[in-house]
């Protein structure tokens, strides 16, 4: 079945599996997003219980997501795993570090005896809302703006800065993708809060942050995707691999692609649909809509970085060692070998899909956790 | 190839690298097996309908739920440490071994979490026969997950179902079944996770010891233990068995590692085995600290022949027969490997730099004699070796795989015994009269620990200094980054993990103060 595909169409199908989890690894941020608003929305210490249940529920989705985000990228395109990981030591480390500190917080906070007390692990999950997105969407900024590496004849990476991936903060159009990221984060839990807890007040509370959380994602959002359609981007010869600068890439990719481009600009609707109607109706399906937009949104962003002749990470330290989907995938084997596998992929959606129902069938509330064996 | 190498740098990754696979596994094994004896007691509830079988499932998933937490936290970093510190290699190798770590979190991880989320808050909202099959799909997506990790592990130990390729300069896969079905990674992982099951029964009986001991919740006790002896005495002797296979595997594939952990210098036929012994400090090499003798030893005849060829007469290669070579019986000296090595290796550089001025004949004839079957097997077999220039240094630590593997097989002898005697006394129903025995069940739960970590010891010093047997030293593996921002990673998570690890162990030390609870109340409390 997939040995019959080309190299390239192989290629392209696993940068579209990676930048679903990808995409779906931001929409599950809601966690993280959800982690930074203990201290605004809680005003009693039930309320905050509430609050860490609800997500204490779901984040190891997230975080498993974000495994399988790395394995995938390991799998399909390991030129990228060594490099991005290898060079930008720093941020992936402060990535890592801020997920480490999350794991066991959720178990360890109530516990009696926990050794650092439940303030300590609610820093730890505020912690980790806070820098996981704003790294995470700052990391990937770096994928429309270059990164300071370069690669010798036997692939090894050396970085051009003794800060090894910190200095993508000083680029202000990444800066602004990782800030677009934290507040979209923190509309996603904002959202879910109001989907799945039974406590008007907490509603009530999440609906006045909502507003506030998204205002600064619009001016972000907006300009780093205004800046992105007016600013060069790097793209290769398929012929020779050759890198090149071209004016007005991302504005291309977009006019190249228009089927890309309608499920962006669907996305953005849904993003905005379910914060408006949230906002001005009220109701809780508000997580859905912009769930599926954020889902459709990001997914659009990263095959605009990757297709149409786009290196998806260039260097602006040696532009020819620049990475795209062709020079730093996987063998044509592998790629069909994990595309058997890639087969799964609905199956694992579907047992996702219906144990999320079984447990979300009804709202959680104070009442059940006074039930509940395990509470966190 | 690996100019201007910074040792500090590779000694320092490989601390990590150790630091962060040792706490690790300092977790994962009470997962996999506590995970499946939780299953066991589940079914004995909605089998029996007996109330008091939840209750203890409870019991045990509450210490589940507080070690599969720390588990989790440590997990990551190992995935991602593969690029961060070892770069080199992620490239090298990463056509083969991403393969397993995506399927890894496509086929166990997702189950792994979708279910415990239904088997921890799940009790009031599915039903009995749902909620028990979602805490086996825990249980059984937690071992798959080991599965996935140690099939790449095992590939790292025997290197199969590949062919290396000129041009991207790295190992590409040509069979997924052999990479999936080597026998070194079949054998690593029954072995691994077997010993794993062997670890949380233990801790089970250890846990369930104390109650007795203190009088309290006996029934609770009593059954845990019944439950936990006869899983851990079956997983026991399964353990001896795929480790007796998994060592004829080392045998056969790594015989460096396997004369290392056997303490055996010089080979010989109808080889003995040394049951019990003790290294001498002075040196029977100069040139090399790590060859030692012994002062004092126990040795079997022609065992050690037997156990690792089925056969009493056979030869067994020494450490001195691999380094000097054996002609007699057919052992390639280690300068032979090296000049080979380098060979390919200077092949290599040709082709590349053929390439760069754009030769395109001169490169094409090269990358044909590099793909060559002959090439493939006389040469690029020992491509690794090419970085080596002391051949001493293909020594591992012999002290400390000889010590480690002693400590784990003596250790695994006792456990079958203590199982036997758990059950034993048990089912006669006396087993509170045993006092001595239960303050031992007690300490034997830092023994399986101990074992656990014996066992990763062995093989991962044992292999050194291969990252992938013969193929890549660990040298040049490593990512080219300060060996001071590596120093900073280290000692960071040394501060992290180590904090993490004093919570765990009060948080589950108070948890068992606490004991089973009624039906009804939080946890936490």
């Amino acid at each position: 079945m997939f040995e019959s595909l080309s190299l390239i169409t192989l290629q392209q199908y696993w940068w579209l599996i990676v930048s679903l989890l990808g995409a779906l690894l931001v929409f599950l941020m809601f966690v993280q997003g959800g982690e930074t608003l203990f201290f605004s929305i809680a005003r009693t210490e039930d309320e905050k219980t509430l609050l860490v249940n609800t997500l204490g529920r779901k984040w190891e989705f997230t975080f498993t997501t974000l495994v399988t985000f790395g394995g995938a990228f390991f799998a399909s395109f390991p030129l990228f795993y060594s490099t991005s990981f290898g060079g930008a030591y720093w941020v992936w480390f402060a990535i890592l570090v801020s997920f480490v500190i999350q794991a066991v917080s959720f178990e360890f906070r109530k516990k009696p005896a926990n050794l650092l007390g439940a303030k300590t692990y609610e820093i730890f999950l505020f912690l980790n809302g806070l820098l996981g997105p704003l790294l995470i969407g700052t990391a990937v900024g770096t994928f429309f703006n270059g990164a300071m590496f370069s690669l010798d004849d036997m692939n090894r990476v050396t970085w051009g800065t003794p800060f090894r991936g910190l200095e993508a903060v000083l680029t202000f159009h990444n800066l602004a993708l990782g800030l677009a990221v934290l507040f979209l984060s923190r509309v996603l839990g904002l959202l879910y809060f109001m989907n799945s807890i039974e406590n008007t007040a907490i509603y009530e509370r999440s609906k006045i942050q909502l507003l506030y959380n998204t205002v600064p994602f619009l001016v972000f959002f907006l300009y780093f995707v205004i800046a992105l359609l007016f600013k060069d981007g790097f793209a290769y010869q398929p012929e020779t691999g050759a890198i090149t600068i071209e004016p007005y890439k991302y504005l291309h990719n977009l006019v190249a692609m228009p089927v890309n481009t309608f499920m962006l600009l669907i996305g953005v609707v849904g993003v905005l649909w379910g914060i408006v109607s949230t906002l001005l109706k009220g109701g809780t399906k508000g997580i859905w809509f912009v769930g599926g937009g954020t889902v459709l949104t990001v997914w659009a962003l990263l095959i605009l970085a990757a297709f149409n002749h786009t290196s998806f990470y260039p260097s602006v330290f040696d532009l020819q060692s620049s990475l795209t989907i062709e020079n730093a995938s996987s063998s044509r084997f592998t790629l069909v070998a994990m595309s058997y596998v890639s087969l799964f992929v609905p199956f694992v959606l579907g047992y996702i899909w219906y144990a999320w129902k079984a447990m979300n069938n009804k709202k959680i509330s104070t009442e059940e956790l006074e039930q509940e064996h395990h509470v966190y | 190839m690996i100019e201007g190498l910074d040792l500090a740098l590779v000694n320092w990754s490989r601390a990590q690298f150790a630091l962060t696979a040792m706490y690790h596994w300092i977790f994962v094994p009470l997962t996999l097996g506590l995970g499946i004896i939780i299953a066991i007691m589940e079914t004995l509830y909605v089998k029996t309908g007996n109330p008091e079988w939840k209750r203890i499932t409870k019991f045990w998933m509450t210490m589940f739920g507080i070690n599969f937490a720390i588990g989790v936290a440590t997990g990551i970093i190992l995935e991602f440490e593969f690029g961060t510190n070892w770069s080199n290699y992620s490239w090298f190798v990463g056509d083969i071994f991403g393969a397993p770590l995506a399927i890894e979190g496509i086929l166990a991880f997702f189950m792994e979490s979708t279910f415990i989320a239904i088997m921890f808050f799940g009790w009031n909202k599915v039903s009995k026969k749902f909620h028990l099959t979602a805490t086996w799909l825990t249980a059984i997506g937690a071992n798959l997950s080991a599965l996935w990790i140690l099939v790449a592990n095992g590939w790292m130990q025997k290197p199969v179902g590949m062919v290396f390729n000129p041009e991207t300069a790295r190992m590409e896969m040509t069979s997924f079944w052999d990479v999936l079905f080597s026998p070194m990674a079949v054998h690593k992982f029954l072995h691994t996770t077997s010993s794993s099951f062997v670890l949380a029964a233990i801790f089970v009986i250890g846990v369930s010891a104390w109650f007795i001991l203190k009088g309290r919740d006996i029934v609770f006790a009593r059954k845990s233990i019944v439950v936990a002896a006869i899983f851990g005495f079956l997983a026991s002797i399964y353990t001896v068995a795929t480790g007796d296979s998994s060592a004829r595997s080392v045998a056969h594939d790594q015989p460096m590692k396997f004369a290392a952990f056997e303490g055996l210098y010089n080979g010989s036929e109808g080889a003995g085995l040394v049951a019990l012994g003790l290294i001498s400090s002075s040196e029977t090499d100069p040139s090399n600290e790590n060859l030692k003798d012994f002062t004092l030893k126990i040795e079997i005849p022609n065992i050690l022949s037997y156990m690792a060829f089925m056969d009493w007469d056979a030869f067994v290669p020494g450490i001195n027969d691999l380094i000097r070579g054996n002609e007699k019986y057919g052992i390639m000296s280690a300068t032979e490997k090296i000049s080979r090595g380098k060979l390919a290796i200077e092949k290599l550089k040709a082709f590349k730099e053929a390439k760069k001025a754009g030769m395109v004949a001169q490169a094409d004839s090269l990358k044909t004699e590099i793909m060559s079957p002959d090439f493939q097997k006389n040469y690029f077999s020992y491509f690794g070796y090419g970085y080596i220039s002391d051949p001493h240094t293909l020594v591992p630590s012999v002290p400390l795989s000889f010590y480690s593997f002693h400590i784990m097989v003596v250790l695994g002898m006792y456990f079958i015994l203590f199982f036997l005697m758990a059950l034993l006394y048990t089912l006669k129903g006396k087993i509170h009269k045993h006092r001595l025995f239960l303050k031992a069940a007690i300490w034997t739960i830092p023994l399986a620990y101990l074992a656990s970590q014996a066992g990763w010891v062995v093989a991962e010093v044992g292999r050194q200094p291969w990252v992938i047997q013969d193929l890549m030293p660990t040298m040049a593996a490593v990512t080219k980054i300060s060996a001071g921002a590596v120093q900073v990673t280290f000692w960071l998570f040394a501060i992290i993990f180590t904090t993490l690890l004093i919570a765990e162990i009060k948080i589950m030390m108070r948890q068992i103060k606490i004991g089973p609870k009624s039906e009804g109340g939080p946890s936490h409390v």
